[in-house]
């Protein structure tokens, strides 16, 4: 779960999220959809995870809220993204970062 | 009609999952259609006609849901080369019709974009445009038209509206005729996805405004179904009243099927001669094909439920609750549905595995989907469980009985569990595919949809499970009746046969878990299906009408088994793969006999060692 602090510069300046640490009622514009964590840990390898994502639209600009989390683990999250809504593992959101509105 | 046959066109549906693509396919062919499978694979075919006014025949294909050419499962595979026109042994689609929820426009854009690369002439069908409208969404329906560059139909499936419209415009890009440009599609890389994102939304916001009265209910509704804690014990109480309808509901039409092709056996049997033809009709054919048709009550009620919550959109959200649950034991959230299924019987269980994408991952649900307890094992817990298990209660509010019941489903559950779990660790490390899933807005389903699909559900069980089913019950049969009792013999005549040569063969092995020879002969026929044991029972221990009348089975085997023996019957009976069918199923969706043999082996090695300690510790404890 940790962030590679070399990596994250980008991210880091502003109060951008992983959506994987992210909670029901956090809402926010995707900044930055990445292909780098954990490689090998999902099945399929990190850029066509990547290509999944942005073709369920998360995509940069795209607004987006988490909506629910699961029983165990908080794990999967349901988000609200523009106007549709998906279900994921917070694994597989990790490279998915978000600008949180300020609450 | 008009003097001159037109030639047949072909059309093919593209769209989103959850856009009402079957409900206008059905909406466009009525009962015209057939369910088959795509040549070399396991992906369901469904095609239908249509007859347009000027008496053109439309052949229409149903492509399964996909959000992008980019194919990942098998099933994405027939849809993007049937797009493009490369599957093997299927002709090129005359006219593509994209069919889109015209509420949620923004990802079917995106495919749209990609479909007009291919270059075939297409439609766009806004269905759900009723929908739509009542939510005041407004769509720039011309505007969008020239921006795709595609004709445009509104249609409401459901209600067949605008469906006239839609062959009406299919037709005049048939008589427009040919390609219309040449096919530049190539696999989007990251960097094109965005780029065709960013164009969706431009044409999003240049030609449709937001709802006025957008859809809460949804969001309301997912409040409580989706609720950490609600939303389980919701799924768990669906659970329970499902189970509840598909024992009870389809009791009376199972026991007047079983009723039926007893009374067609007796009728066969008396106005038959006695001999090889009437044994192979009575034992093989009819009690044989009916022992997998009576299950169709309770395969066809336990569908009904499932069609009837897939078609509302709660199966998305069931494999969300579910999907850690799954997930720790290294299964995918889509593998709850087929392991469902299988609590009824494993065979469309094991059909229904086709949801799930990855080859891993669908073949660890295959290959764990039979230790549900299906239905066919209960004739066979009940047997022993009122021969061997005394009817007290325990704690003063459970019964006996009703625990060791629970506890045998519990134990078929975590076994299964178990084994995937172990086949992740050992076997496919690396980690399950992602899980990433639409949670369509709720719909009320549409009584004649469900219906349909109730109906072909239950014409593909039959079809493809009689088909699978009939060699199989013929080898049994034929096992357990040749060769035939010499003249003047004594004991039943299954002893004689091969299936008796067999169990007597095999009897040594079986002693160290119990198992006495007549139980040995028994389990042969048994393989059949597993209620059949019961059955065999009765024919080897010379009880005639075992079914009917378990009371009697039930008595002889106190006199002649140990309850440490009957302990480890039920035991055998979690884990052994007493079904052929499955074997056959299961041969059938992994296109290869390696699985099958694989199957075999794990789950009879387990139901050994499982009856083994059973066994053994029963006698420890002085049971024996």
């Amino acid at each position: 779960m940790l962030a590679d602090p070399g990596k994250d510069a980008a991210s880091a300046d502003a109060a951008a999220v992983r959506l994987s640490a992210a909670r029901p009622g956090d809402k926010g514009v995707i900044v930055d959809v990445r292909a780098e964590s954990h490689p090998g840990d999902h099945g399929v390898d990190v850029s066509e995870l990547q290509r999944r994502l942005l073709e369920f639209g998360f995509v940069e600009g795209a607004r987006i809220e988490v909506l629910h989390e699961g029983a165990i683990w908080r794990d999967p999250i349901a988000v609200r993204l523009d106007d549709m809504r998906i279900g994921l593992r917070r694994r597989d959101a990790e490279d998915v970062w978000v600008q949180l509105d300020p609450r | 009609m008009s003097d001159i046959a037109l030639p047949t066109a072909r059309i093919a549906l593209v769209g989103n999952p959850n856009s009402g693509k079957t409900a206008l396919f059905n909406a466009l062919t009525g009962s015209r259609q057939k369910v088959a499978n795509y040549a070399g694979v396991t992906v369901e075919r469904k095609e239908g006609q249509v007859a347009t006014p000027n008496g053109r025949s439309l052949s229409v294909l149903d492509l399964p849901g996909t959000y992008s050419l980019r194919a990942r499962s098998p099933d994405e595979v027939v849809t993007r080369d049937a797009v493009l026109g490369k599957l093997a042994g299927e002709t090129p689609p005359d006219v593509l019709v994209c069919v889109a929820d015209a509420t949620n426009l923004r990802l079917v854009l995106r495919l749209i974009l990609e479909l007009k690369a291919v270059g075939r002439p297409m439609v766009l069908a806004l269905n759900m445009y009723d929908i739509a409208q009542r939510q005041g969404l407004r769509i720039d329906l011309d505007g969008l038209a020239r921006e795709i560059g595609c004709p445009i139909v509104t249609t409401v499936a459901t209600r067949k509206r605008g469906i006239e419209d839609l062959v009406a415009q299919v037709e005049a890009l048939i008589e427009a005729g040919g390609l219309n440009a040449d096919n530049t599609w190539r696999e989007p890389d990251a960097g094109q996805i965005r780029d065709a994102h960013r164009e969706a939304q431009r044409i999003l916001k240049a030609h449709v405004r937001a709802p006025e009265r957008p859809d809460t209910f949804t969001g309301k509704v997912d409040g409580v179904l989706l609720h950490p804690v609600a939303g389980l014990l919701i799924l768990l109480t669906l659970l329970f009243v499902m189970f509840q309808a598909v024992f009870t509901w389809s009791k009376a039409a199972g026991d007047l099927m079983t009723d039926g092709f007893t009374a067609v056996g007796v009728f066969v049997a008396a106005h038959l001669p006695p001999g090889m033809l009437t044994s192979f009709l009575t034992d093989g054919v009819i009690s044989g094909v009916g022992s997998v048709i009576v299950f169709l009550p309770q395969i066809l009620v336990l569908f009904f439920f499932i069609i009837l919550l897939e078609d509302f959109g709660y199966m998305a959200r069931a494999a969300f609750l579910m999907d850690r649950i799954m997930g720790g034991a290294g299964l995918h959230g889509r593998a709850f549905i087929p392991l469902l299924s299988s609590f009824a019987c494993a065979i469309p269980g094991i059909m229904a595995t086709r949801v799930i994408d990855n080859k891993r991952d669908r073949l660890t649900t295959i290959m764990v989907a039979p230790l549900m307890t299906c239905s066919a094992r209960i004739p066979v817990y009940t047997l022993i469980i009122s021969a061997f298990i005394p009817n007290r209660s325990v704690l003063g509010v459970l019964n006996l009985p009703g625990l060791v019941m629970f506890g045998l489903y519990a134990t078929g559950i975590l076994s299964a569990l178990g084994v995937s779990f172990i086949t992740r660790r050992l076997f496919w490390r690396g980690a399950v595919e992602p899980f990433l899933m639409e949670l369509p807005a709720y719909k009320l389903p549409d009584p004649v949809n469900v219906l349909r699909s109730l109906y072909i559900r239950g014409k593909i069980f039959i079809t493809r499970a009689g088909t699978i089913i009939f060699p199989m019950m013929i080898l049994v049969w034929f096992l357990s009746s040749f060769p035939g009792a010499p003249a003047g013999a004594t004991d039943p005549a299954i002893n004689y046969s091969l299936a008796g040569r067999i169990g007597h063969f095999l009897a040594p092995v079986l002693a160290p878990i119990g198992f006495n020879w007549q139980m040995t002969v028994a389990l042969i026929p048994g393989f059949a299906a597993r209620e059949v044991a019961v059955a065999a029972l009765g024919t080897v221990y010379a009880i005639g009408n075992a079914d009917a009348a378990p009371g009697a089975l039930a008595t002889t085997l106190q006199h002649n088994w140990s309850i440490a023996t009957g302990l480890a019957f039920l035991a055998w009976y979690v884990f052994a793969p007493q079904c052929a069918s499955t074997i056959g199923v299961v041969k059938r969706e992994t296109n290869s006999w390696l699985w099958p043999a694989v199957m075999l082996v794990y789950m009879t090695s387990l139901a050994y060692l499982a009856a083994l300690i059973v066994y053994q510790v029963a006698r420890a404890c002085g049971l024996g």
